[in-house]
């Protein structure tokens, strides 16, 4: 066997990485198509107002101008369409009213990008602005409306304690309120912010369409999560089937929520390609990136944490309001809900969660990075932290008291959801061994002793991944995959090829994540063919027939396992050719890199390329009734979610001069269950630490009072650099899942999901010594500052 | 206006819009597409060029400020079919995930490393500070540097974090 470089678990090289290394690889912006024309749109500068009329005239007659559109050109098509839609979706471009600044009001498409966007300037549009609904509180108790034809800004509120059980709810709230009746508890109280964020692909947004007139057919490349949904969308709207809507998701410069949407200007692009019957490109500006891509986050919540005074968890409470924006997209509403699944994390204490969401004058929110998940956990594990410091129990101690003990078989939680398996004392047993917590804890008080403020801050998290099973799939919602019933079914084909190498098209969407290489090492790990003659085909539904993209660290969990299983199959099959050429019984085959033999017969042995070339040439297969053809396609539909787990720890030292925040350490011993490749593993740790510790120091998207959005760059939305983060010290423990054959769990969000309220409450321990309770993210320097000379009187 | 320069060793010469941009005059003209647009802003790196021998971060200068200029791309790091040591730093690393940042972050990084050959981690993070990269948290791009700069002095670079079993 020559598998070592390519088994499951092997961190080997990447195979993207040789293109990406030379700036070969082909982003969606890198496509142009001969003829190309380009478009930019113009915008609204309101957050709320009535649009009286729109002058189009001295853009179209502007130079190498091509088309001018408005909503009167395209509202026959319909609003954007969505996966999950409550009340209301977005318009193709604002008809009669603008609902937050950066929306789209017309389009220009002009023979290249820069008389575009001159022409987009001289669009005419006569607003009559309105109030707008900005303040959160004000928006849940509808002291103005953002949409005239609702009765309110509410939209729906998401309860559990058990979910979906009003008396159970009512029961957990009786049993908590007695808990604080007793004389020997205590109940504490964080009221937090979690902040409306930008994803921040450092790729912006790009999409490219073509019209093949002749055969009534659109290819579009486009930077998107989910080219499936897209290619869904494109044929709904324009009454196509999928053969006649190729979607093509090329190399992806990063995603982390902000490409998983089908957008209202990917539509508009193909309508203009199929109007003008030229290749229409789009590409976004960082600008408009920043207020007309998706945001995340979003919360305005308290957490309360009741308990004994020696350190046991009765009761936690979670109230808050979501803002939604101004209009639902792809996943709006569902983001909370994921928070919802999560809402007890890793603990088995009687949990009243709920979340309520509201429309608002601005940008829509959807998935960021960890997609409700992190909200859920910072609201959660800060106020067992704050519960801690309040009776002076070790923060450590107070969890591993509350945790659910370890389980091989599903366990449900307070939220009512049954997790599949867990052992998450032994996984913070792990954390405090791996980064030394009592050495950390005598250098933080020796720092004390010498007035500098350092501080340990540590999180546990629970995550849910994999979606989604049809059964978790079908709560809560009607939940649309464009046309296909509920169920977001992962897909893998593996097709070995008449010389041996091997073909793989998966139903995934990644802009990063490294599936070439994961999934070559899965299939490698079932055929004995090297990865190095793997080629893995993802991002295009020209050749998957189905896929559901790359987002909540489902790729591996669920297209990951059916392309394992498809890989068997074929494994299978190909011992079945090799057993009729070798004259053996095909459970005595043993495949390798080399080809097949016979168990205990190293002489009685056949190349890969004659089983491949038999499968091929069915006159070799003889009489054996194996048919020809060597592959399999295998659609996955996992018996449940995944829930992966871990605990982080931070440790801080705060300048009380400047009020910076420098981290001295950061420690992770995440559990994603199986690793395919530590290595990728670990950068998708390193990568997701980052974006919460981004969270956590620096970033949030700011609207004024009268919904002006302030951060419309990268120098007013600032995210980590290489000089805002330390090494990281990463570690594992290994629980592998039981509802998929590889026993994976999923890692792209945990490091967000565990890294926020980690930092926060380290911050917070190191300003104990001057009485400071909580301070709102980000913690840049002034607003620490502030804190403290707050704290000081 | 007509503007001459040589990309990659190669002359070109063409006829450009004042305002065109430096880097869509190599993305859009010259089909070097390897050169990213992250932000117009001047501040994501990811358009980071060399004019002149020095990291210019083209989406903030005009094609004609570089007449006559000696340009060096991403397209030009690799000699021969082999890899420069810093990209081959960043494939053995794992110095990169979506690879959107990453020509630019190299053509800092081979800047960095011409300026300081043996630059210690807070030096390669102040000279990488410049470019922006979303999903590898930089671990891994320091250490990619670090490879580098190891391979370029004729060392044996320190083996992969992941066999440490950090």
């Amino acid at each position: 066997m020559t598998t070592t470089t390519s088994a499951l678990g092997g961190s080997i090289r990447r195979r993207e990485d040789p293109a990406l290394i030379q700036g070969l690889g082909t982003y969606a912006d890198d496509v142009t198509p001969h003829g190309t024309v380009y478009v930019a749109f113009a915008r609204s500068p309101y957050a709320h107002a009535k649009i009286n009329s729109i002058d189009t005239s001295a853009a179209a007659a502007a130079d190498g101008v091509v088309a001018v559109y408005t909503n009167s050109d395209v509202s026959h098509l319909g609003d954007l369409l969505a996966q999950v839609k409550i009340v209301k979706g977005r318009p193709l471009l604002a008809g009669d009213e603008v609902n937050h600044v950066g929306e789209a009001v017309a389009m220009v498409v002009a023979e290249d990008s820069y008389k575009a966007r001159d022409a987009a300037d001289l669009i005419d549009v006569d607003y009559e602005p309105m109030k707008a609904v900005i303040d959160l509180k004000e928006a849940a108790s509808d002291v103005a409306l953002v949409h005239d034809d609702l009765e309110s800004n509410v939209i729906l509120a998401w309860e559990a304690g058990p979910w979906g059980d009003e008396e159970g709810i009512a029961a957990t709230q009786q049993t908590i309120d007695d808990a604080k009746a007793r004389d020997d508890t205590v109940s504490v109280s964080v009221e937090a912010v979690n902040q409306r964020l930008m994803p921040v692909a450092i790729e912006p947004r790009s999409v490219v369409a073509e019209w093949e007139a002749g055969y009534g057919r659109f290819v579009i490349h486009s930077s998107s999560q989910v080219p499936h949904a897209l290619m869904g969308a494109v044929k709904t709207t324009f009454g196509l089937d999928a053969t006649h809507v190729q979607v093509i998701a090329p190399e992806v410069g990063g995603g982390f929520g902000v490409k998983l949407n089908v957008y209202a200007d990917e539509i508009l692009v193909c309508f203009a390609a199929q109007q003008l019957d030229r290749p229409v490109k789009w590409t976004e500006t960082r600008r408009e990136s920043s207020g007309s891509s998706i945001h995340g986050r979003g919360w305005l919540g308290t957490a309360t944490i009741t308990g004994t005074r020696d350190g046991e968890i009765l009761g936690y409470e979670l109230d808050a309001i979501a803002d939604m924006g101004a209009y639902e997209q792809n996943f709006t509403v569902a983001i909370p809900f994921l928070g919802l699944f999560v809402g007890s994390g890793q603990y088995g204490f009687p949990t009243h969660w709920k979340v309520t969401c509201v429309f608002t004058n601005k940008m829509t929110t959807d998935a960021c990075r960890g997609a409700g998940r992190p909200e859920a956990a910072y609201y959660l594990e800060r106020a067992i932290d704050a519960y801690a410091r309040e009776i002076g129990v070790d923060p450590i101690d107070v969890r591993k008291k509350a945790f659910i003990e370890k389980f091989d078989e599903a366990v449900v939680s307070p939220i009512g959801f049954a997790m599949d398996t867990g052992d998450y004392a032994t996984n913070l047993d792990k954390l405090v061994e791996v980064s030394g917590y009592e050495n950390l804890k005598a250098e933080r008080d020796a720092a004390r002793a010498e007035g500098r403020y350092v501080g340990i801050g540590v999180s546990s998290y629970c995550e849910v991944c994999g979606f989604a099973p049809t059964a978790l799939a079908e709560l809560g919602f009607s939940w649309s995959t464009y046309g296909l019933p509920a169920g977001f079914y992962g897909s893998g084909l593996v097709r070995v090829n008449p010389d041996a190498s091997v073909t793989v098209i998966t139903g995934t969407g990644p802009s990063g994540q490294g599936h070439q290489t994961a999934w070559a090492q899965l299939v490698s790990d079932r055929l004995g063919i090297p990865v190095e003659r793997i080629r893995v085909i993802h991002g295009d539904t020209g050749e998957a027939p189905m896929g559901i993209g790359t987002f909540g660290s489902r790729s591996v969990a669920v297209d990951g396992s059916a392309t394992y299983d498809a890989a068997d199959r074929v494994a299978a099959k190909a011992k079945d050719i090799a057993a009729h050429l070798l004259e053996a019984s095909a459970d005595d085959i043993e495949l390798s890199a080399e080809g097949a033999s016979v168990a205990g017969s190293p002489d009685s042995s056949i190349e890969w390329g004659e089983i491949a070339a038999a499968a091929y040439l069915p006159h070799r297969l003889g009489e054996s009734e194996i048919e020809g053809g060597l592959e399999s396609h295998v659609i996955f539909d996992p018996p449940n979610a995944t829930w992966p787990f871990g605990s982080h720890l931070a440790m801080v030292e705060v300048d009380p001069d400047t009020g910076n925040v420098e981290i001295l350490r950061y420690f992770t011993v995440d559990d994603c269950g199986i690793q395919i490749n530590p290595m990728i593993v670990a950068g998708q740790v390193q990568g997701g630490v980052t974006h919460g510790i981004g969270q956590a120091l620096l970033e949030e998207v700011v609207y004024d009072e009268d919904g002006n959005l302030l951060t419309s760059s990268l120098l007013d939305y600032p995210i980590p650099t290489a000089e805002d983060v330390p090494f990281y010290e990463i570690d594992s423990t290994v629980t592998p899942t039981n509802v998929n054959s590889i026993g994976a769990k999923g890692i792209g969000e945990a490091g967000t999901i565990g890294a926020a309220q980690t930092v926060v409450n380290a911050v917070v321990d190191a300003l104990e010594p001057l009485g400071v309770k909580h301070v709102d993210m980000p913690l840049r320097p002034k607003r620490v500052w502030a804190a403290i000379q707050e704290a000081r009187g | 206006m007509q503007v001459s320069m040589t990309v990659n060793g190669r002359d070109v010469s063409a006829d450009v819009e004042n305002r065109t941009l430096l880097v869509h005059f190599l993305r859009e003209e010259l089909r070097l597409t390897g050169t990213h647009v992250g932000c117009e802003t001047g501040y994501c790196g990811a358009c980071t060029v060399h004019v002149d021998g020095k990291p210019v971060k083209s989406c903030t200068m005009f094609a004609v400020q570089a007449n006559g200029a000696d340009i060096a791309t991403i397209e030009g790091m690799a000699s021969n079919g082999d890899l420069h040591p810093i990209q081959e730093g960043f494939w053995e690393r794992h110095g990169l995930q979506c690879g959107f940042c990453t020509p630019g972050m190299i053509m800092s990084a081979a800047s960095l490393l011409e300026e300081n050959s043996d630059p210690s981690e807070a030096e390669i993070r102040h000279g990488i500070e410049g470019n922006l990269c979303r999903c590898t948290g930089y671990h891994n791009i320091v250490r990619a540097v670090e490879y580098a700069g190891a391979k370029m002095r004729g060392e044996e670079p320190a083996p992969p974090d992941w066999e440490e079993g950090s």
